[in-house]
Order: structure tokens, then C-alpha cells, then sequence
């Protein structure tokens, strides 16, 4: 027998002038906080603004883009950076097709600046026609990747797999080159700079710190105990010391030591030192999250007849690492804005390269805040799309809620 | 090796002692357990009930004493721990199922990973299974969407899927609103009838009374009085025995 109770419909939300008057204008005091709020706000951003548009003098980023983006690449072998840079936006494009939700806001806004960029209707000797093409192309490869996913069969863990190829690829074939070979001739990583040195010490750094701190963290734990204690003395060692200091131990140190046929290349050393220094702290990230894990999680895997390897791989670790998305994100972050230290290895990456065009021209001495805003705003977009990626996981494996 | 022979139990355990620390929580514990049976072990809370049946499947080690299930001994060797595991299903009292995957997912893993079966067989299986214990249209949720009750009879589905041949239960109700142990005694019934070997933890007298073949007694480590349901309640000969027996079955 359904009774006959009227449902009630919940009552509309409410509209601006509401939201406004409750949680801007409630009483007087709110209401004082309110103005005295938006007068700020408004006096920063027209302060801002006209910094930003009149008064500042953009021409150490203006006239140096190919410094900011490689440093002192050679010019004529650059179309193996727009190449890599083709195969790069083209992964992009795959992954957003195959993890639409954490990629989409990056793909699409890289897709959106490179176009600008492209059109960008002032005229510069960089930008010729040929160049603006090359860059117009990449936008075009976003939307090819995507379309390329959606059509075909191609899942994630074929894309996971080109990705590491083709950063592979780039990194040790397309961008250095062979000695004495005509169609990739040698280019020595000492010439390589800014946003390509950031970008491969920061990607490098946090893919291969992850599985790295992964295991450290399984290993403190473990009950073999050589493998306990050296997990134990790496991980408190590299956390008691700055991350400058182990630049120095692998660039200077660490030459000192091999024979010099031996040498290794210095931006590799910088990579491993910030490797090594990364994976350490996610050690201690993960180890947390192992800890969140209940041990009736064990107990029921164990009891169903899973290996220890089984149980680590298929439901503690998945847990786990869920459970520290936040703090892992935030190191990584934090490793890639920790790159600009590299500069006191003598590596060009952004940061380098900013600094040394102020020598360039007498000029810019005064423009300092010019460059500096600009580098932060370049390290400020990748950090946000980080965490707007991690927020979107976190969503995804409904993190918080079950 | 696994004894074939109708006349072996399926479970022995001889002399069993277990020490936490200086604590003993099992004294010279000896059952025997046919296949078919269906056994409730019952007792005060800290009496070793539990930490018996977990020493079964290796969840806890026991420094003194043999086990042997199916045939097989109980030791340090991780293969003959394992054999064991895959032929003991368990259900714990906290559900413990696994959050991070479907019901469907919980359910498969383990055959798929342990018994290498292809994933269309496990999972055909896994919803025969979530029929049997009455839901199937919650193949595709996750645990935490669940009630306490549902939540259950996916844990007892999933140690069903690795086709056990004996069944423990630890506590299985207890965690549960009083609305909800009904449904999941509802399925252990059929379970029990359907001639599954049964070790079941728990103070649900109603069941023992229902299907089981034997009921133990444990209290502070040991077997005081063991006997089929109509002696345990009707004679019960150690006053031990007649006290617990008093203190649950009065309201």
C-alpha cells in the first residue's frame, strides 16, 4: 500500500544575489572584510595589469625564445627538437585519448598555447613562416593522437609503452646524436639548455624515483634483514642531507673518482643525484601509506591463497600508494621546481638560462623581475596542471570516499 | 600428498600449543574434523577459539604440536602453507574485503591469480556464486556501496570461488546490525546443507542448533566439553559449559 505522502521537492539553490548577501554582506563586519577585500583585489590587478601590459620591458623574453626553449642548441640541427617535440605533443594527444580526465585540461591547453604561439601576429626573426607551421603542427599532432585513440584499439598500457620508447628514443638517440654520423651529428649535452634540460630532469626524475622509492619503502620493511638495514642507511642518509650537496657528490665527487674514459655525462649525473634524492623522500611517502593498509587485508589475501609477491603487488601496494596520492604529488612538484638547483652544477636548464641572458645585454640588468616573473609563471603552469591531474586521480579511484 | 581415504579427517590437529610471548593462548588443543562436518566453536571472549582457527590456515604459527589438513602437514614450509590456503576458505568478522576493487573483481582474483583460471570461466563462476548468496545485480559495485550484510555474503563468495574443502568462519555476525544476520546465516544454512566441511566462530546458538554435527567448548586455551548440539544444550557436563551456556542463552 504506497501511502500517499507528498514528496517534496528539495528547495532550489540559491541565487547570486542570495549567495552574495549571506556569505559576503551577513552582518557588518563580513561586509567591511568585503569591501575592504575587493578594493585590494581590484587595486593588485589593475597594479598587475599594468605592469604586466605597459610598463615592464618584455625584450629578455621576447627576443630570446630558442634560449629559453634549448638553450644553445645548435641552429641547424634544431628540427630534431621540433621533431621530439611532434612525438611528444602526438603522445599527449594519445594519452588524452586513453586517460581523458587527468589529461584533458593540459592537452588541450597546450594545443591552445602552441597555436597562439604559432599565430602570434607581432613579427620576429625567429618565427618565420616555416617555424610557425613546424609549431602550428603540434596542436594538430593533440587532436591526431586523440582521434588516433579513439578510433583504434590502442589502450593504456600501449601508450605507457611509447611513451617510455619514444622519451628513450629522444633522450639518447634523436637530441644527442652519434659522432661522425651525417644525419644526427653529435650535440654534446653540455649545449643543451633550458626548458628541454628542465623538463628531462623533472619527467626522469619522478618516473624513475617512483618505482625506485617504491622499493626502498618495501624493502625497510622487509624482514631480510641486509636488505632492511640498506634500505634503512640510503633512504635516512639522503634525507639527512640538501639536495645541493648530493648534486655535488655525483657531479664533482663522483668525477674525481672514475677514470676519465669513464666520465659520465654530467647532465646524466645531475639526473641521477636528483633521482636518488627524490626517491628517497617517496620512500617514506609510500612507507606511510603501506602503513594505512589494514592488516585484515593481508590476512584475507593470505587466506585465499595469494603469494607474498601477489599480495604486495594486487592489493597492498594499490592501497597504499592510493592512500599517498597527495604527498607523492607534492614531491614531485617539489622535484620539479628543485631542478633549478642544477645551475650550481653549471647546467643551463630554465632557470640558468634566464639568469645568464640578464648578462647579455647591459640593458637588462634592471629587468630582472621581468625574467624571474616569467620563469615562475612557466614553473607555476606545470605545477597547477599537476595537481589538477592528481585531483582528477584522486577522484577517479575515489579516494576519500570508499 | 592428500589423503583420499574416507576414514582420515580432513582436519587434525594434535596437541596444538600456542604462545604469545609468555601469554599461552592455546594448552594441548586436539580436534579432529570429518569431511562434511559441520563444527561450532563456541566460548568466552580471549579463550583461544579464535587464534585456533587461524592457526589452521597459517594466519597464526603454532610453536608446539602437529596440524594436518587434507593430508598435508602444517610447517614453516611456505609450499605446504600454501597447498593448504588454497583449500581453506575463510571469512573474517571485519568482512576484509578489498576496496579498491568491484565486487565481481573481488571475487575473481584469486582464481584468476592463484588458480590460473582465464577470466571469463572466473567470472562466470563469480556470478553463479553471487546468486547463491542471493545478489547478483551488486556484481559491479564496489564494497564500500554495500550494506554490512551484502558485504558478507561477497566475503563468503569469495573464499567459496577458490572451490575450498573446508570453510571457516570467524565471527562472522558479529559485526553486523541484528537486520542483517539472518541473510548471511541464511547462506552458511545452505552452505552447511549442501555438505561443505564447516568450522565456524560464532555465538549464533540458533545456528549451531540448526545444522551443526558437533559443538566445541573452548575457554582460557583448551577444550572443556565437545558433543553434538542436543547434548551441549540439553546435557551440558562441565559446569564451565553450563555457565557460558546460561550467560548467552538468556536473552
Amino acid at each position: 500500500m504506497a501511502s500517499q505522502t507528498n514528496v517534496l521537492a528539495p528547495p532550489s539553490p540559491p541565487g547570486l544575489l542570495d549567495w552574495m548577501r549571506r556569505n559576503l554582506f551577513s552582518n557588518w563586519f563580513s561586509s567591511i572584510l568585503t569591501i575592504v577585500s575587493l578594493t585590494i583585489i581590484y587595486f593588485s590587478l589593475v597594479q598587475a595589469g599594468t605592469w604586466i601590459l605597459v610598463t615592464a620591458d618584455w625584450r629578455p623574453v621576447k627576443e630570446y625564445p630558442l634560449l629559453y626553449l634549448v638553450g644553445q642548441y645548435p641552429r641547424d640541427q634544431l628540427w630534431r627538437t621540433g621533431l621530439s617535440l611532434w612525438l611528444f605533443t602526438l603522445l599527449i594527444g594519445m594519452s588524452w585519448g586513453v586517460w581523458e580526465k587527468f589529461v584533458k585540461a593540459f592537452a588541450i591547453f597546450l594545443g591552445i598555447l602552441l597555436a597562439v604561439l604559432a599565430l602570434f601576429p607581432l613579427a620576429s626573426e625567429t618565427l618565420t613562416t616555416e617555424v610557425r607551421l613546424a609549431v602550428l603542427a603540434n596542436p594538430l599532432l593533440i587532436y591526431l593522437g586523440y582521434m588516433l585513440v579513439r578510433k583504434t584499439r590502442i589502450r593504456g598500457q600501449h601508450v605507457a609503452l611509447l611513451w617510455m620508447i619514444v622519451s628513450a628514443l629522444v633522450v639518447l638517440v634523436i637530441l644527442p646524436g652519434f659522432t661522425g654520423n651525417d644525419v644526427l651529428p653529435r650535440v654534446e649535452t653540455t649545449v643543451w639548455g633550458g626548458m628541454i634540460v628542465t623538463l628531462i630532469l623533472a619527467a626522469g626524475g619522478i618516473v624513475l624515483s617512483f618505482p625506485i622509492g617504491i622499493l626502498l619503502a618495501l624493502g625497510r620493511r622487509s624482514d631480510l634483514p641486509v636488505v632492511k638495514v640498506v634500505s634503512i642507511l640510503f633512504i635516512e642518509t639522503i634525507r639527512g642531507v640538501p639536495l645541493i650537496t648530493i648534486l655535488f657528490m655525483f657531479s664533482i665527487i663522483l668525477a674525481l673518482f672514475l677514470p676519465v674514459e669513464s666520465r659520465i655525462d654530467r647532465l646524466l649525473r645531475a639526473l641521477m643525484a636528483m633521482t636518488v634524492f627524490s626517491a628517497a623522500y617517496m620512500a617514506e611517502n609510500v612507507r606511510g601509506g603501506l602503513q594505512a593498509v589494514p592488516s585484515g587485508q593481508i590476512e584475507a589475501a593470505r587466506s585465499l591463497g595469494l603469494t607474498n609477491f601477489q599480495v604486495t603487488a594486487l592489493i597492498v601496494l594499490p592501497q597504499a600508494l592510493r592512500a599517498v596520492i597527495p604527498s607523492i604529488v607534492g614531491q614531485f612538484i617539489s622535484l620539479f621546481k628543485d631542478t633549478t638547483l642544477v645551475v650550481i652544477v653549471g647546467i643551463n636548464d630554465l632557470l640558468g638560462i634566464g639568469k645568464s641572458i640578464l648578462s647579455i645585454d647591459p640593458e637588462f640588468v634592471r629587468l630582472q623581475g621581468e625574467v624571474y616573473v616569467f620563469i615562475a609563471a612557466v614553473f607555476w603552469v606545470f605545477s597547477y596542471f599537476m595537481s589538477y591531474a592528481s585531483q582528477q586521480i584522486e577522484k577517479a579511484l575515489g579516494v576519500g570516499e570508499r | 600428498m592428500t589423503a583420499k581415504d574416507q576414514n582420515t579427517p580432513i582436519i587434525l590437529c594434535k596437541d596444538i600449543h600456542k604462545w604469545y610471548g609468555n601469554f599461552q593462548a592455546l594448552k594441548g588443543v586436539s580436534m579432529e574434523v570429518n569431511k562434511g562436518e559441520v563444527i561450532v566453536i563456541f566460548g568466552p571472549s580471549g579463550s583461544g577459539k579464535s587464534t585456533f582457527i587461524r592457526t589452521i590456515n597459517r594466519l597464526e604459527d603454532h610453536q608446539r604440536g602437529q596440524i594436518f589438513v587434507d593430508g598435508i602437514e602444517l610447517t614453516h614450509d611456505v609450499r605446504n602453507i600454501e597447498a593448504i590456503r588454497m583449500e581453506t576458505g575463510m571469512v573474517f568478522q571485519q568482512f576484509n574485503l578489498f576496496p579498491h576493487l568491484t565486487v565481481m573483481q573481488n571475487i575473481t582474483l584469486a582464481p584468476i591469480w592463484v588458480r590460473k583460471w582465464p577470466k571469463d570461466k572466473a567470472e562466470r563462476a563469480g556470478m553463479e556464486l553471487l546468486e547463491r548468496v542471493g545478489i547478483p545485480e551488486q556484481a559491479h559495485k564496489y564494497p564500500g556501496q554495500l550494506s554490512g550484510g551484502q558485504q558478507q555474503r561477497v566475503a563468503i563468495a569469495r573464499s567459496l570461488a577458490m572451490q575450498p574443502k573446508i570453510m571457516m568462519f570467524d565471527e562472522p555476525t558479529s559485526a553486523l546490525d541484528p537486520e542483517m544476520i539472518k541473510e548471511v546465516l541464511d547462506v552458511m544454512v545452505e552452505l552447511a546443507k549442501s555438505g561443505m566441511t564447516i568450522l565456524a566462530v560464532t555465538h549464533e546458538m540458533g545456528f549451531a542448533r540448526a545444522v551443526a554435527d558437533r559443538m566445541i567448548f573452548f575457554d582460557k586455551g583448551e577444550i572443556v566439553e565437545q558433543g553434538t548440539p542436543e547434548q551441549i544444550f540439553n546435557h551440558p557436563k562441565e559446569d564451565r559449559t553450563k555457565l557460558f551456556l546460561s550467560q548467552i542463552l538468556s536473552h
